[in-house]
């Protein structure tokens, strides 16, 4: 059996992580922002899942259920958020909600 | 008796507690009986500690009622020490102290802070008290500066005339600036005797200095000072005059009884410092004679009638100070004690006359009130005649004529001594006789709205009995030779050596005074009676003089010259404070740092987002160069 080197399983972790961070930065509309945010959460748990079985212990794959249930109740939170959001600006613009500016 | 020493103080204190606190719900009956009766029981009880201290034979006792605090070397407790000094004195603070409480509750019945007058005035009376009672010098700092509040608080009584505050607050700085060389004083005393306690001080002074030692004549001087500042006494004498802002009763009281009399009492309670330091002992009789030349002249051109008595007080205190200059200091006390009695007289006669005329200061508009208020008449009569000194009858002419004897025949005395206060006698009968002629006789030109009652004749007549027969306690060689009051103070004021072969001149001496009295009197019967054309002319020729004496010598203009146009303009220059310009750059500073800053605050989420990102890239970066 091919065993698929470290590096190239972190590299991907790496490359997805970038994509996401990059997409939350550019990206106006809140959802996609939320989508992103949960690809960077994604990326981190495969970091922790390639390490894990490169050291053979099961400390990664906890991690990621750690991962994982985070990222759904910080999906349940945003949603909600984003729900309020469009109830008050009726658009899904995250630009346009500055009212907290200096 | 004698152990209740300590309840002198305290009941004046205790009542001015009351007053203070619970004063303004009082009825002004209640008021007064708790003003006036704790400075009759205080006068009571002076009385009996006095008879049962006098028969002891002790020479002095002492009650230490705790200790007050302990620093160091320094131990200091509130303790009171009576001796024949000090028990002349709170004699003359209670009971005439007494007296004018009883003429105030008629005075100030109509004022509506009148309990506030009563919880001063107890007030005022004790911090005199532990003055003259305190065992060490701190205590009598604390005397010393009580009573400096207590005449501000007194002389701005009626605070709501801006001109009263002003001459309460001169009165407050002009003294504290003697208070602040007196202050020093005592820190030197400490340095050199390690102890505070007026006892020890003097008893290790002689062991400790030679005569003439620099220590002891910087600390004699420096004391001096402080003394001239509550004294009244040039070069610090302009506040008194303004002093008499204040309603007459205190006028009586700062001149009599209290306030005034204490730098008298300071240095002859510290009269061992001032033999072992003969120079300041010198300048303190050259600072009396001139000051009761400069006082006497000053006192020639008033017209407010009060004026002319605060005048005349500094005048009369530098006679004191000039029988101390001389080492006279049983005639220093004994005109203190005499002087006490005709001036609060005086004072209380003159606010019976002001207010008997609604309120009018000014001598040349009342006139004729010989008929229409005879009782302040004779009385303001007796009291002008002692402060005259008119010869053999009046209390006054026996202490004064004792002055001017010592300073004639001492051993310290010389002849300018004599000479000032032989010119100062003078012109102390004529601008007294002045005032009695001005203000009693002639035409009435203000009518009388107000007799004065019970309350206020009673208190005149009873000082106006002490002014004439306060005298005959101690009378010279030459009449009838009775000197109850030295004998009564020679084992702690030590008498004065006479010049050799200089006794027979002593009648020659009191006739030359009386005659000059009496002279006085009669010149100033022509000026104002007679021949009142005459006065106005010789003011209108040297009306240049008259203005200059009527100012006070100028005093208030050389002092506003040198010392409140500086300081006016250095804080006008320095009216940003100099200082709170680096607090105020702090905060410039910090102000443009947040307004920079809160720009980075958009509200807008993606630029925090790379705030996060470009803050966790440079710690890596950081982290990855620099090892931990």
């Amino acid at each position: 059996m091919n065993v698929l080197p470290v590096e190239m399983g972190l590299l991907l972790a790496g490359v997805l992580f970038t994509l996401g961070l990059i997409s939350v930065l550019i990206r106006r509309n809140i959802i996609f922002m939320l989508i992103s945010v949960e690809i960077m959460l994604n990326a981190a748990g495969l970091a922790f899942i390639v390490a894990g079985s490169r050291w053979a212990q099961a400390d990664g794959q906890v991690m990621f259920i750690f991962i994982l249930t985070m990222a759904a109740a910080e999906v349940s939170v945003g949603l909600a958020l984003i729900l309020q959001i469009y109830h008050h600006l009726k658009t899904l613009d995250s630009d346009a909600a500055d009212k907290m500016n200096g | 008796m004698i152990n209740l020493l300590w309840l002198i103080p305290t009941l004046p204190f205790l009542s001015a507690l009351i007053l203070i606190f619970v004063g303004s719900r009082l009825s002004w009956r209640i008021a007064a009986l708790i003003g006036a009766g704790s400075i009759g029981l205080a006068a009571v009880l002076t009385i009996l500690v006095g008879y049962d201290f006098l028969s002891s034979g002790k020479e002095a006792y002492l009650h230490v009622a705790w200790n007050w605090f302990q620093a160091g070397d320094l131990s200091t407790t509130f303790a009171f020490y009576l001796d024949s000094l000090s028990m002349v004195f709170i004699f003359v603070i209670t009971f005439v102290g007494f007296l004018i409480h009883i003429y105030s509750i008629e005075f100030m019945q109509e004022d509506e802070g009148f309990s506030r007058f009563f919880a001063y005035l107890n007030l005022f009376v004790c911090s005199m008290l532990i003055l003259v009672l305190a065992d060490n010098l701190v205590l009598l700092y604390l005397g010393w500066e009580g009573v400096g509040l207590c005449s501000y608080l007194l002389i701005g009584f009626w605070y709501s005339e801006e001109k009263n505050g002003y001459a309460a607050r001169k009165a407050f700085i002009i003294t504290r600036v003697g208070d602040t060389a007196m202050a020093i004083g005592l820190f030197m005393l400490f340095t050199v005797f390690h102890t505070l306690n007026i006892q020890d001080i003097l008893s290790q002074a002689p062991l400790v200095w030679t005569t003439g030692a620099s220590m002891a004549v910087v600390i004699a001087f420096l004391l001096l000072g402080g003394a001239v500042g509550k004294s009244a006494q040039l070069p610090l004498q302009t506040w008194l005059p303004d002093a008499m802002a204040g309603p007459s009763p205190v006028s009586a009281l700062i001149h009599a009884a209290t306030m005034v009399t204490a730098g008298v009492y300071l240095i002859t309670r510290m009269h061992i410092v001032y033999e072992l330091a003969p120079l300041a002992q010198l300048w303190v009789g050259i600072i009396g004679a001139i000051t009761l030349l400069v006082a006497g002249f000053s006192a020639l051109t008033q017209f407010d009638l009060k004026r002319v008595l605060a005048y005349s007080t500094i005048s009369q205190i530098g006679y004191m100070f000039l029988a101390m200059g001389v080492g006279a200091w049983s005639a220093a006390v004994f005109h203190f004690m005499i002087h006490a009695f005709f001036k609060a007289l005086l004072f209380l006669a003159a606010g019976a006359v002001i207010m008997a005329l609604h309120h009018e200061h000014d001598m040349f508009r009342m006139g004729g009130l010989k008929t229409k208020l005879p009782v302040i008449y004779w009385t303001f009569l007796i009291g002008a005649a002692s402060l005259a000194a008119l010869p053999f009858v009046t209390a006054g002419f026996y202490s004064k004529d004792q002055i001017l004897w010592l300073a004639w025949a001492g051993e310290k005395g010389n002849l300018w001594f004599f000479l000032a206060a032989l010119t100062g006698a003078v012109v102390t009968a004529i601008y007294t006789f002045r005032m009695v002629f001005i203000t009693f006789f002639g035409e009435a030109k203000t009518k009388v709205s107000h007799i004065p009652g019970m309350r206020i004749t009673i208190p005149l007549i009873i000082l106006a009995t002490l002014s004439l027969a306060g005298g005959f306690i101690e009378l010279p060689h030459t009449l009838g030779h009775f000197t109850l009051f030295s004998d009564y103070l020679s084992p702690l004021l030590p008498s004065v050596a006479l010049k050799d072969g200089i006794e027979s001149t002593e009648w020659t001496i009191q006739l030359v005074t009386a005659v000059l009295a009496l002279g006085g009197v009669y010149f100033a019967y022509i000026l104002y009676v007679k021949q009142p054309k005459i006065s106005d002319e010789i003011k209108s020729s040297t009306f240049e003089l008259h203005q200059f004496w009527f100012r006070g010598w100028d005093f208030d203009a050389l002092y506003n010259l040198l010392f409140v146009r500086p300081f006016v303009y250095l804080s006008r220059v320095n009216k940003n404070d100099v200082i709170d310009q680096f607090y105020m750059g702090l905060v410039q500073i910090t102000e443009y740092f947040n307004s920079t800053f809160v720009k980075t605050q958009s509200g807008i989420l993606r630029w925090y987002v790379m705030g996060i990102v470009v803050g966790a890239i440079l710690i890596m970066t950081i982290s990855l160069f620099v090892q931990p």
